[in-house]
C-alpha cells in the first residue's frame, strides 16, 4: 500500500490492515515523512537520522507483535515492533481492542445519564472525567456561574485525591514493570486508602457517577476530613520509603534515566499533555495556565522535568501527589458550608423533603427522572488537567435532553501517538518502561 | 429541530479572512474546506501551535444552521481545538465537509499529532482526508461496514459478530 496517492475509498470500508510496511515497499520518502515531519528538520537531518534504518537489509530486521495481551501494556494494547537485534527500529501501536462506542452510547443516554457513560472511560481517573463532562454541560445550560461554593470546593477536593491514587497507581505499575515488585503492592495498598475514602463518600470505589451537572450527588458524609486527614498524615512517611525503595536506587535509576527521551517540539507537535510535555521542559499545568474550579485560588507548584525521559515523568507524577496533597490541605481549611447542588428544578432534582409537601416538587423529581432536563442548542469544549494530561470534553447540543454529540478528548489516546517516537532506537527491554512512563489508559484510548 | 439557529453576533469579526463567531465565551471561525489548512498554519504562525483535538459531527437532522456568511451549511463538520501555549488561548476551527465529497485535507504536515485524530474521524464518520500517511481504521475492525458515529447508523442494530457461536 502506497502512500503517495490516497488509498481511501470513501464508500469502501476494506481500508486493509494496519500494518507495519516490510522494508522494501517502505520509500525514503515515506521514511523522511515519518520521522522528519515530526522532528521539524531539514531533509538532511532527517536522512542522517534515519541512516540506521536505511542500512539495515530487510533480512537483518524482525518484526513481533507485542500484545494485545501484554502483562506490561496496561490493557489491551498491540505494539508492532520492528527489531534488528535488540534495538527497536520502528514500532507502531494498534488500539481498538477496548472500543465499546461510547461515544455513540452518550448520544443515546441523557444529561442525567451521561456521567455513568464518561466515567467509565478513564477509570483511574473516573471523578475527572465526570467533572469535565459536567462543567461543558452547565456552560451549555449557563450555569457555570451559579454552581455553590461547597460543590466547588468538593469537586476539587475530589479531582485532586484521585489525581493522587491514579498517580499511587502508576508507581505501583511502574515499579512492577520495571522489576520492583515489592513497589506494586505498597502502591495499591496506599491507592486503596483513598478509594476507601470514596467508596463512603460516593458509595463506589470506582466509576462513582457522583459529580454530576449542577454539583454533586451528595454531600460529603460526616466525619470525612478525619478520613481526609487520615490518608494525607500516612502518605508522607510512606512517599519518603518509595524515595528510598526507588529514586534513590542506582539500579531504579540506570533502567530509567535517559530511556524513552522526547524533546519538547516533538511532545507538542504530537499534541501531547500532562506529565510528558512537562517532562520535557514544558510547564503547562491546565490548573494553573487557564484555572477551572478554584484552582487559582490555591498555592501548588507546577512540577517540570528537563529531559523528557522516563524517569522525569516518574518523578513529575512522584511529586506531583506532594503538590495535591499540599492542595488538599488548603481545600480542607477553606470547605465552606452550603449547599452541595445547584437549586435549580430544571436541572437537579428536588431535596427530597420538598416531594413530601409540594406537589410540583413531585412532578419535576418524576420529569427530571424520566425525561431529563433540556440543554440549549449551541456546542462547547471544556478542557481540564486529569492525571494523564488535558482531558475534554466536546458537545453539541440540538436543544433535547440528549447530547446530538458527546466526544471525549481522551489524554491517553494522544499520548500513546508518542509511544513510537519514545521507542525509536532504544533496546526492545525499555519498551516496556517506556509504555508504562506514558502511563495509558487502554479504556480511554478505545473509549 | 429544523430551525437550529447558532449564537452568532452581530457584528461580524473576521480573522484570516473567516468569520468568527462566540460559542458560550469561546472563540470559533468557521472555515471553508479550501482555506482550512491555510488558516491553520497562519494561526500555527500567530502561537496556536498546538492542536489538541480534532473530531467531526454528523448534522443529519439539523439542516438549517447558520455557519458563516459565504458558507453554506453540509451535512458533516470537522471540528478543530487549537490551543496557544504562550497566549494561553484556545480557538475552534469549524469546517463543513458535503456528505457528496467527504474529504478534507489532512492536518498532519502542520500538526503530526492529528495523525490519530484524522485516523479516528475517518473510522467513525467515513470522512477522508486526503494526504494522511496511513488511511486505516483505528478502533473498529479493519473489516467493519459502515462508520458507527454517522447519524443514520443505528445503535445495536448490528448482530454482535462472534464467529462459530450458536444463536
Amino acid at each position: 500500500m502506497s502512500t503517495t496517492e490516497n488509498t481511501f475509498a470513501a464508500a469502501g470500508t476494506s481500508e486493509g490492515g494496519q500494518e507495519l510496511l516490510s522494508r522494501s515497499e517502505l520509500t525514503a520518502k515515506e521514511l523522511l515523512r515519518e520521522v522528519g515531519s515530526v522532528l521539524r528538520m531539514s531533509e538532511t537531518e532527517a536522512a542522517a537520522l534515519s541512516s540506521v534504518e536505511h542500512e539495515a537489509p530487510e533480512d537483518q530486521t524482525m518484526i513481533i507483535n507485542m500484545g494485545p495481551q501484554h502483562p506490561s501494556t496496561h490493557g489491551v494494547l498491540r505494539l508492532m515492533l520492528e527489531l534488528q537485534g535488540e534495538t527497536v527500529l520502528r514500532c507502531k501501536p494498534i488500539i481498538g481492542y477496548l472500543h465499546t462506542g461510547m461515544e455513540k452510547t452518550g448520544e443515546a443516554l441523557t444529561y442525567m445519564q451521561g456521567g455513568t457513560n464518561v466515567t467509565r472511560m478513564d477509570y483511574l481517573s473516573p471523578l475527572n472525567n465526570e467533572l469535565v463532562f459536567s462543567l461543558a454541560v452547565e456552560k451549555l445550560l449557563g450555569i457555570d456561574g451559579d454552581i455553590p461554593e461547597r460543590a466547588v470546593w468538593m469537586r476539587m477536593l475530589l479531582s485532586e485525591l484521585n489525581r493522587m491514587s491514579s498517580h499511587l497507581l502508576f508507581l505501583a505499575t511502574n515499579g512492577m514493570d520495571i522489576g520492583a515488585v515489592s513497589m506494586m503492592l505498597y502502591g495499591w495498598r496506599e491507592r486503596e486508602d483513598v478509594l476507601r475514602f470514596f467508596q463512603k463518600v460516593t458509595g463506589l470505589r470506582m466509576n462513582h457517577n457522583f459529580i454530576r451537572p449542577g454539583g454533586l450527588a451528595a454531600d460529603l458524609p460526616a466525619g470525612w476530613r478525619d478520613d481526609v486527614l487520615a490518608i494525607l498524615e500516612n502518605l508522607p512517611s510512606r512517599l519518603e520509603e518509595y524515595d528510598i525503595l526507588m529514586t534513590g536506587q542506582p539500579i531504579w535509576r540506570e533502567r530509567l534515566q535517559g530511556v524513552g527521551a522526547i524533546t519538547a517540539r516533538e511532545a507538542m507537535a504530537l499534541g501531547c499533555t500532562g506529565p510528558i510535555l512537562r517532562s520535557t521542559g514544558v510547564a503547562w499545568d491546565l490548573r494553573r495556565d487557564m484555572p477551572y474550579l478554584h484552582y487559582n485560588e490555591v498555592e501548588f507548584d507546577v512540577i517540570v522535568g528537563q529531559y523528557g525521559d522516563a524517569y522525569d515523568r516518574y518523578a513529575i507524577r512522584f511529586n506531583e501527589i506532594r503538590e495535591s496533597m499540599r492542595i488538599v490541605y488548603q481545600i480542607l481549611d477553606r470547605m465552606p458550608s452550603g449547599d452541595y447542588r445547584i437549586q435549580n428544578k430544571k436541572v437537579t432534582p428536588p431535596p427530597r423533603a420538598r416531594i413530601d409537601e409540594s406537589m410540583e416538587a413531585l412532578i419535576h423529581h418524576f420529569k427530571i427522572f424520566t425525561e431529563g432536563f433540556k440543554v440549549p442548542e449551541g456546542e462547547v469544549y471544556v478542557g481540564i488537567e486529569s492525571p494523564r494530561g488535558e482531558i475534554g470534553c466536546y458537545i453539541v447540543s440540538d436543544g433535547s435532553s440528549n447530547p446530538y454529540r458527546m466526544h471525549m478528548r481522551a489524554p491517553s489516546f494522544v499520548n500513546i501517538q508518542a509511544l513510537p517516537h519514545m521507542m525509536r532506537g532504544g533496546m526492545v527491554a525499555d519498551a516496556v518502561a517506556v509504555i508504562s512512563s506514558v502511563d495509558p489508559v487502554l479504556g480511554e484510548v478505545d473509549r | 429541530m429544523s430551525d437550529v439557529v447558532e449564537p452568532v453576533v452581530a457584528t461580524v469579526e473576521m480573522q484570516h479572512g473567516c468569520p468568527v463567531i462566540d460559542s458560550h465565551g469561546q472563540r470559533v471561525l468557521l472555515v471553508s474546506r479550501d482555506q482550512y489548512v491555510g488558516v491553520v498554519k497562519a494561526l500555527a504562525d500567530e502561537g496556536f501551535d498546538m492542536c489538541v483535538d480534532l473530531t467531526g459531527v454528523d448534522y443529519l437532522n439539523i439542516e438549517n444552521r447558520v455557519v458563516g456568511a459565504d458558507i453554506a451549511a453540509e451535512r458533516f463538520e470537522v471540528v478543530v481545538n487549537l490551543l496557544s501555549l504562550t497566549r494561553r488561548e484556545r480557538i475552534r476551527l469549524r469546517v463543513q465537509v458535503p456528505a457528496t465529497d467527504a474529504t478534507v485535507p489532512s492536518l498532519f504536515d502542520v500538526h503530526p499529532g492529528t495523525e490519530a485524530h484524522e485516523r479516528e474521524t475517518f473510522d467513525m464518520f467515513g470522512i477522508v482526508f486526503t494526504g494522511h500517511p496511513d488511511p486505516t481504521r483505528i478502533l473498529m475492525p479493519e473489516d467493519w461496514d459502515g462508520h458507527p458515529l454517522r447519524k443514520d447508523y443505528d445503535q445495536g442494530s448490528i448482530p454482535v459478530q462472534f464467529k462459530g457461536a450458536h444463536s
